[in-house]
């Protein structure tokens, strides 16, 4: 039989895609469907003092519209967070604003049409009375005494002060230390901007009074858990969540959206379909950002180099509003990253959540690990120049030693596996890193100004089990599913919970049930993003996909194989044990020409013929897999950069990462996700930013101001991978969705501080805009030409 | 993105766009439309009706007339770009064309469209400036044509006047000892320029005899930088030279700035693009 696993099979959802026979939430049209275009807030702060609907209500094709005092008479809820701290304030996230809007983008009313364009210029008609109030845009000054109050529950605007570590156990270090560095840190705003801009599509049955909700969802049940149980207040099965081909998420699609609030209500109350899909510019404001933090970090060190305890203090921008994963985004999700592979006493990390009058910031991509990453290796890079040691050398020497897995941090974490020499050296070897160093000691001489920068990064993805998360404050298990349902012709369903919005699940997930049930795969198919067909399941986001969802899929496959084992056995006249599949066939061993086919036996298990004393028909698995631990990905990333020292420009010359994400289920999908990551990272530290300014006015809403990264902006990646199976999970593998933007903005950032090392500068903010560059250049030491 | 109701109409002549727009005061001509479109999806633009140009085949294609270049004003970026006749005669054009947008912008674009809308950031306008082009125009009381001193006026606001349709562009057949190039410094995300500049400088021997520069990007209109040519006039374009001249060419009062490019970083690039287009152009000077 072919084997799968390990092999680039071409992806069988790529001829629909390329094709443009894909079918996204905005591509389905249902009969008598209405359109929905929202009226939203320019202003960051106001209150509402009056709203006139009149004018709207009378263009012609205009069917209803809705404000946010209708939701309340209702009884809409408030959109809920999903994890809680200790003394965390959550306040009413109402789908549309009452009384007070928070952030430029908020709704405040919804017009609903008989076409969009109609709504679209009713919504123009919407007259809203405003008064004007101050807004904060920024962390630090939403904390500044006298700034405007967001809610007025959170006092000063926290939301919450958290923190991990040994408070004492770092001070004791630092008193001791030979050597300290400190450094103040920006990590820039982000927005997601997947292709596909969000939707939803909602019906409504009145017969069965039974609502489906269409939308770009990385994971349907939470929504319907949410949507239903706490904001409609309907009981669950009611409402169906389908969420059908999604154009990329990273992280933005996780979330319970005001627009999802208002199609479903809407979709009930005018007994009609209603449907929305986000214009670019709604996506900008409205969609939840990521980062945006601004950090003090200390890292104490011997005089050898040798890392003692690292002190963080960081003040995370939460936006208006807590979305699901809010609160623990830039808390577990963060705090506890600030080891990465290295051998640390003490680690201290403080974070206060904040509120500004911005768009509310939430997991994105990597989410709060790339923010992490940024630090710690800004740091150990910081150190490195310092002592005037190679980067490179001071992170080997500080590495966790393959033999001490598995490995307690300072910050809770225990680490399962690793062994980061080898991906150090991979790169080092690819790099070609003393011809490159003599290279840039060279062009240096000519004027030219190259930098090398690292990043040895550690990821921590597929979090578990449920009962640590939920201790830690998670409303939700970390469990997933996985429904296996054999046909008796021997073809395969499988219903998982997992999600995919461009991993490939349809392809990798087809692979391992082709080769643990020695059938082609095209006998198989992959279902998922439908709470009406798959077992509930928490979706896709962390990289939990292969760690959590295929495992879960692995182990169902496991039942499956021992009951066909059973009915074999039971047909070969022999015992179960002495049974043993090769070949695509079911013997016993040693005896492969006498033997039953899978197919085979999935028609006795549906014909129940001539099945075993006690056995049930069918042949249907479901496992609910919930992992021991999180899986460890790890590796290194080196950029090389050029920086033109007239015009500040940054150049990504060369860019090299070595991953170990274990095994590959299928290395072209690991390569294109290293590829997508790297591209992100790399647009944060040189291109992206979404900026507010002062007044928290969004100054890079369109993609003429919002610099996404393209083809011409980045170099041939060279990619390799090192293999460290994680040893708790049945199939050994790690994510690699997450890996390249966790390593890579990190990895840009200080090679682009190493190009402008002879400028005397030792730390700038992201993004590296040529301005900016040139500007520290400027500030900086003459360099000797 | 939806715009306000428009009505459309495709004119199959210039008479027919001239008549079109006479019927509808409030209409806009379509070219690429790849300003016009984003603009009124964003209802910034609100016309009427769109007169469609597309058809007009005779506003189309390249042709030399004489020592003169005549270009239609539909004649696409991406024709530009490739023209092998243009990078002989006039290689600064398909050098500015190649850095328009993107392909699917190139492909759709025009050269008319890009000069008629007067964006300050775009390419065209500062070298058919720096090239000293004239632009015919056609209107119901007839044609007329226009220097492109004189035809953009402000931030988009030019010579047209309601009703008409700019129809060529003229620039001159590059002469012996004539060098031109165009430098510019792309804004990160929508690839316009934040800071271009076009030289088109003669030279004799080692020695320039004029020198035509235009910058884009910074200011409300294509401007020609008076003070540095007339500082080069009778200079060597040489690495000293330059060094010496392109030194605070523009002040940053008054210069446009926004957060990706502050104006005194925008005055700043003018003096590097400066010398690196002189640079280009006075090299290519002697490459007869």
């Amino acid at each position: 039989m072919e084997q799968y696993f390990g092999k680039a099979v071409k992806r069988v959802e790529d001829p629909r895609f390329l094709t443009g026979s894909g079918q996204y939430t905005d591509d389905l049209s249902l009969p008598r469907m209405a359109h929905v275009a929202m009226v939203r807030t320019p202003f960051a702060h106001a209150r509402i003092r009056r709203i006139d609907t009149a004018q709207a209500l009378e263009h012609p094709g205009v069917v209803a519209v809705i404000t946010g005092q209708a939701l309340r008479d209702a009884n809409i809820g408030s959109i809920p967070p999903g994890w809680l701290l200790p003394d965390i304030k959550t306040p009413p996230h109402y789908a549309i604003a009452v009384d007070r809007v928070r952030h430029a983008g908020e709704i405040v009313a919804a017009v609903i049409a008989e076409s969009r364009a109609i709504a679209e210029d009713a919504a123009l008609l919407v007259d809203v009375e405003y008064e004007m109030l101050p807004a904060v845009s920024l962390g630090s000054a939403a904390l500044a005494s006298g700034a405007p109050a967001v809610h007025d529950e959170a006092i000063e605007n926290v939301c919450f002060r958290w923190s991990i570590g040994d408070q004492a156990a770092v001070d004791a270090e630092f008193d001791r230390a030979a050597k300290t560095v400190k450094l103040s840190l920006r990590n820039s705003r982000l927005a997601p901007n997947a292709i596909e801009p969000r939707a939803s599509l909602a019906q409504y049955v009145r017969a069965s009074d039974e609502l489906t909700l269409w939308t770009t969802s990385q994971n349907p049940h939470i929504h319907r858990l949410i949507l239903a149980a706490f904001v409609l207040g309907i009981p669950e099965h009611k409402l169906r969540v389908i969420s059908p081909d999604v154009g990329g998420g990273f992280g933005s699609k996780i979330f319970q959206y005001p627009e999802e609030v208002i199609v479903l209500y809407a979709a009930r109350k005018l007994n009609r379909p209603v449907k929305w899909t986000a214009r670019r510019t709604e996506s900008f404001v409205s969609d939840s950002h990521g980062r945006d933090h601004e950090s003090e970090a200390e890292l104490a060190a011997d005089d050898e180099g040798h890392v003692l305890a690292l002190r963080v203090k960081t003040i995370a921008n939460l936006g208006a509003y807590l979305t699901l994963f809010g609160p623990v985004v830039p808390t577990y999700l963060y705090g506890t990253l600030m080891n990465g592979p290295y051998r640390f006493r003490a680690i201290h990390c403080a974070v206060t959540g904040v509120f500004t009058h911005t768009a509310p910031v939430d997991a994105l991509r990597g989410a709060g690990r790339p923010e992490a990453t940024y630090l710690l290796e800004r740091m150990m890079d910081r150190m490195a120049q310092e002592l005037g040691q190679d980067p490179a050398e001071l992170r080997r020497k500080n590495f966790i030693q393959p033999d001490a897995f598995p490995y307690q941090t300072p910050v809770a974490l225990v680490y399962d596996s690793g062994n980061y020499e080898p991906a150090l050296d991979k790169a080092l070897t690819t790099l070609d890193y003393k011809r490159a160093r003599e290279a840039q000691a060279a062009l240096r001489k000519e004027g030219r100004y190259l930098g090398i920068g690292f990043s040895t990064y550690l990821e921590a993805c597929g979090l578990a089990p449920s009962s640590l998360v939920g201790s830690l404050g998670a409303q939700a298990g970390q469990w997933e599913s996985a429904l296996v349902r054999v046909m008796p012709t021997g073809k395969v369903e499988v219903f998982t919970g997992a999600h995919s919005h461009g991993q490939g699940h349809e392809t990798a997930f087809a692979q391992i049930v082709a080769d643990d049930l020695q059938i082609p795969m095209d006998d198989v198919v992959i279902v998922h993003g439908d709470t009406a067909k798959v077992p509930f399941g928490w979706g896709s986001y962390g990289s939990r996909s292969a760690a959590v969802g295929a495992s879960a899929l692995k182990m169902a496959l496991n039942k499956i194989r021992d009951k066909a084992a059973g009915i074999a056995a039971h047909l070969l006249e022999a015992a179960p044990e002495d049974v043993e599949m090769t070949g695509g066939q079911l013997h016993v061993k040693g005896v492969p020409e006498r033997g039953k086919s899978f197919s085979d036996i999935a028609l006795q298990a549906h014909l129940a013929h001539n099945l075993p004393e006690g056995m049930e028909p069918g042949l249907e698995a479901t496992h609910f897999y919930d992992p021991k631990n999180f899986v460890y990905p790890f590796g290194t990333h080196v950029a090389v950069v050029e920086v033109d020292p007239e015009t500040g420009r940054v150049t990504l010359q060369r860019y090299v990462a070595v991953d170990d994400c274990g095994p590959l289920i299928n290395p072209m999908i690991a390569e294109g996700q290293v590829h997508g990551g790297i591209a992100h990272g790399v647009g944060q530290a040189l291109l992206e930013h979404a900026l507010y300014d002062e007044q928290g006015q969004f100054v890079a809403g369109s993609f003429l101001e919002y610099a996404m990264p393209r083809a011409d902006d980045l170099p041939l990646f060279e990619i390799d991978h090192t293999v460290t199976p994680s040893p708790h999970n049945p199939l050994g593998v790690k994510g690699i969705g997450e890996t390249g933007t966790i390593a890579s903005t990190a990895a840009v950032a200080n090679a682009v501080i190493d190009a402008l090392g002879p400028f005397g500068i030792t730390h700038l903010d992201m993004p590296f805009t040529a301005e900016n560059v040139w500007r520290a250049i400027q500030g900086g030491k003459k360099a000797v030409a | 993105m939806y715009p306000s109701a428009f009505g459309y109409y495709r004119a199959a002549s210039v008479q027919e766009a001239v008549a079109l727009l006479g019927e509808h005061p409030d209409a806009k001509l379509l070219a690429g439309g790849h300003s016009l479109i984003p603009a009124m999806k964003l209802r910034l633009a609100t016309p009427s009706a769109l007169v469609d140009l597309g058809s007009v085949a005779e506003l189309r294609g390249i042709r030399q007339q004489g020592e003169t270049i005549v270009i239609g004003a539909m004649t696409p970026h991406r024709e530009i770009e490739y023209s092998t006749e243009l990078a002989k005669t006039c290689p600064i054009l398909p050098e500015a064309a190649a850095v328009i947008g993107d392909p699917l912008v190139r492909n759709r674009g025009t050269i008319g469209g890009s000069l008629a809308h007067a964006d300050p950031a775009a390419d065209f306008p500062a070298c058919v400036l720096a090239l000293g082009g004239t632009l015919t125009i056609q209107g119901t009381a007839g044609g007329r044509t226009v220097e492109a001193a004189d035809f953009f006026q402000d931030m988009f606001a030019t010579a047209l006047q309601p009703g008409e349709v700019l129809t060529e562009i003229q620039v001159p057949a590059r002469q012996p000892g004539v060098g031109m190039a165009y430098e510019k410094f792309a804004h990160p995300a929508s690839r316009y320029a934040i800071v271009g500049v076009a030289a088109v400088v003669r030279m004799n021997r080692s020695v320039c005899e004029e020198a035509r520069v235009a910058m884009t990007g910074a200011t409300s209109k294509p401007t020609r930088l008076t003070k540095l040519e007339a500082a080069l006039a009778g200079k060597p374009l040489d690495e000293a030279t330059l060094k010496a001249t392109c030194v605070n060419v523009v002040s940053p009062d008054g210069l446009l700035g926004d957060h990706t490019a502050s104006a005194t970083f925008r005055a700043h690039l003018t003096d590097v693009f400066a010398k690196r287009a002189l640079q280009r152009a006075a090299e290519r000077s002697t490459s007869r």
